[in-house]
């Protein structure tokens, strides 16, 4: 709202989605808001068309429809003719518990940062993302936002802190490093915050963006460990995780890495956001479990990593 | 301005010549749409330079017949003879699809049904601006076949985008077979009509029916035009869909989809165009 107060080429486009999200905007702004529809293709090809005329587009909706359905059509329209459409996704990872399958977004950010000229931003909670969309607001080129339902849940010492291309570490330990993205983090800080009472200490650093890429800042992040995890609510194939190795290969570093992610096809069901992190062992035992066997440690007294887990 | 300012003639002549240069194909589909650019170019778009942001925008959505758009760009005098022979060379910007990188080319295309959004967006930007640009988006009979061809449909009709014309090269021919064998689109009149576009149906290779088509009407619909079109019009082989000298082919139209021309085939069709009107 404040972005679109003082800014007017701001559009927001919605796949008829936002009940009870853009009533306000809608009635400060009634030119500027457009539903176009259960329509995700056209909205892109509009807003691509809209952004070539001078507009500022922020096209909406659930993340999977937003970043998925469309996919060709944000590659070959705002990335392609480098122009600032805003593709928000709502609902990062498996925010949308009970929804199911469908709705878990779990490639989003691996997918899209597959194209270089898109920004991808996830923030990891509501402050960061109010930072970010600040932040990046005046990008020349094109952003996806990977959003989670703001749900009063804040890191730990993030304090809003964002910046395109830079790690945000957030606790500093010696043990092991342990690298998050996303709602998720909240896990990771709770799970180093466990680790702390077994007298482990960890480090925490969040990545928040690609494209550019925080190469430097998790080189440096991972350099003076043995030991990382990285977590996120996402496949493993294209993510964080697979960043993170990428980084640690690249650079020669000495740091083994345990990627935390989704490894399985869905299998049908679906429950609250927590009870998939656990199934997937992205949650704070889960994480507290890796990192022991990580350091070798028994870990008789905790819950045991589900099958879906393995590292 | 006239109606024939830019020559179809000249710009066959182009799309030949540059095809046998750059030895490839996609000459049927080229040829199918040359006249309907020049009615657009020479007649219709209202654009003073590239860089002109008030100009009318076009988008070519069917990027296979790129080299139409560059022949019609070169008449222009926007792309010059030098660029032109850089068609389909290694680092070039005048590819088999256009891009926007391109002086003259408003949007890239090349993947289909994507450029019909593209317009949509463009013309709702105008209407929104309060400006008078025209959007004119050209696409295939079989583009119609994708989803998003209707999104964008449905889109322009409920927003009265009357600054936005589509026109279709209905030439009833697609990448492995006639449309009516594919997925029929025989009653694309009803369709576009049923979707709340005022629909006319024109000889696609007529400049005065096209031109008189493409005028500004106080109509609130978005327009579309069907153009009829022959493949390979102007070159009498390719719109039999006779190879001339792979005979290993069997007698097709789709053939023009793809064959270069061999020297004796390029050499008829320059003939052919020598000797049209």
């Amino acid at each position: 709202m404040d972005l679109a107060a003082a800014d007017k080429r701001i559009l927001l486009l919605t796949g008829d989605l936002g009940y009870m999200v853009f009533e306000p905007f809608r009635e400060r702004f009634p030119d500027r808001f457009l539903n176009a529809g259960v329509a995700e293709q056209n909205m892109v090809g509009l807003a691509t068309g809209l952004a070539e005329a001078g507009y500022l587009p922020y096209v909406y909706s659930i993340a999977t429809f937003a970043a998925l359905r469309p996919f060709e059509f944000i590659r070959n329209g705002p990335v392609l003719h480098r122009l600032p459409v805003r593709v928000v996704g709502m609902g990062m990872g498996f925010e949308y518990g009970h929804a199911g399958p469908t709705h878990y977004a779990l490639e989003d950010i691996g997918v899209l940062r597959t194209l270089p000229g898109l920004m991808v931003v996830a923030p990891a909670d509501g402050e960061q993302a109010a930072t970010a969309l600040r932040a990046t607001a005046l990008v020349p080129g094109p952003v996806y936002y990977s959003l989670g339902k703001s749900d009063g849940v804040a890191i730990e010492n993030l304090n809003g802190h964002f910046e395109p291309g830079r790690l945000q570490v957030v606790r500093h330990g010696r043990d092991v490093a342990i690298l998050s993205m996303g709602s998720v983090a909240v896990e990771a800080v709770a799970a180093a915050e466990k680790l702390a009472g077994r007298g482990i200490e960890a480090s925490v650093g969040i990545v928040s963006s690609f494209n550019p890429d925080p190469v430097a800042d998790v080189a440096k992040f991972l350099s003076p460990f043995r030991c990382g995890i990285s977590v996120e609510a996402q496949t493993v194939s294209g993510g964080l995780g697979a960043f993170a190795g990428g980084v640690i290969a690249a650079e020669g570093l000495h740091c083994r890495l345990r990627v935390l992610g989704v490894r399985t096809s869905p299998d049908g069901t679906s429950g609250r956001q927590e009870d998939r992190w656990r199934k997937h062992g992205l949650d704070r035992n889960g994480i507290f479990n890796t990192a022991l066997d990580l350091l070798g440690v028994a870990t008789t007294l905790e819950a045991p990593v589900t099958a879906g887990a393995a590292g | 301005m006239g109606i024939d300012s830019i020559s179809p003639r000249a710009a066959r002549r182009i799309i030949l010549e540059q095809s046998k240069r750059a030895n490839v194909g996609h000459i049927g589909s080229c040829l199918s749409v040359v006249d309907i650019l020049c009615a657009l170019y020479g007649a219709v778009i209202r654009v003073s330079s590239p860089e002109d942001r008030e100009r009318d925008r076009f988008v070519l959505s069917k990027g296979h017949a790129a080299l139409a758009l560059y022949a019609v760009l070169a008449l222009k005098g926007w792309v010059s003879e030098e660029q032109l022979d850089t068609f389909c060379g290694d680092d070039s910007y005048l590819g088999v699809h256009p891009e926007a990188a391109l002086r003259g080319v408003d949007f890239a295309s090349g993947s289909l049904g994507q450029g019909p959004c593209m317009a949509a967006g463009a013309a709702l930007a105008a209407s929104m601006q309060g400006s008078s640009r025209r959007v004119f988006c050209l696409l295939s009979d079989a583009e119609c076949n994708e989803g998003s061809v209707w999104e964008a449909a449905m889109f322009a009709a409920h927003h009265q985008l009357h600054n936005l014309a589509l026109i279709v090269d209905w030439n009833g021919q697609q990448a492995l077979g006639l449309t009516c064998d594919v997925l029929n689109c025989d009653n694309l009149p009803e369709r576009w009509t049923a979707f709340g576009w005022r629909t006319s149906v024109v000889d696609g290779h007529s400049l005065p029916e096209l031109t008189a088509a493409l005028a500004e009407t106080g109509d609130p619909r978005p327009h579309v035009i069907l153009a009829r079109t022959c493949f390979g019009k102007g070159v009498s082989y390719m719109e039999q869909g006779v190879p001339i000298t792979q005979t290993h082919l069997s007698v097709h139209r789709i053939n023009w989809h793809y064959l270069p021309m061999s020297q004796l085939e390029f050499d008829l069709a320059l003939k052919e165009l020598g000797d049209a009107r």
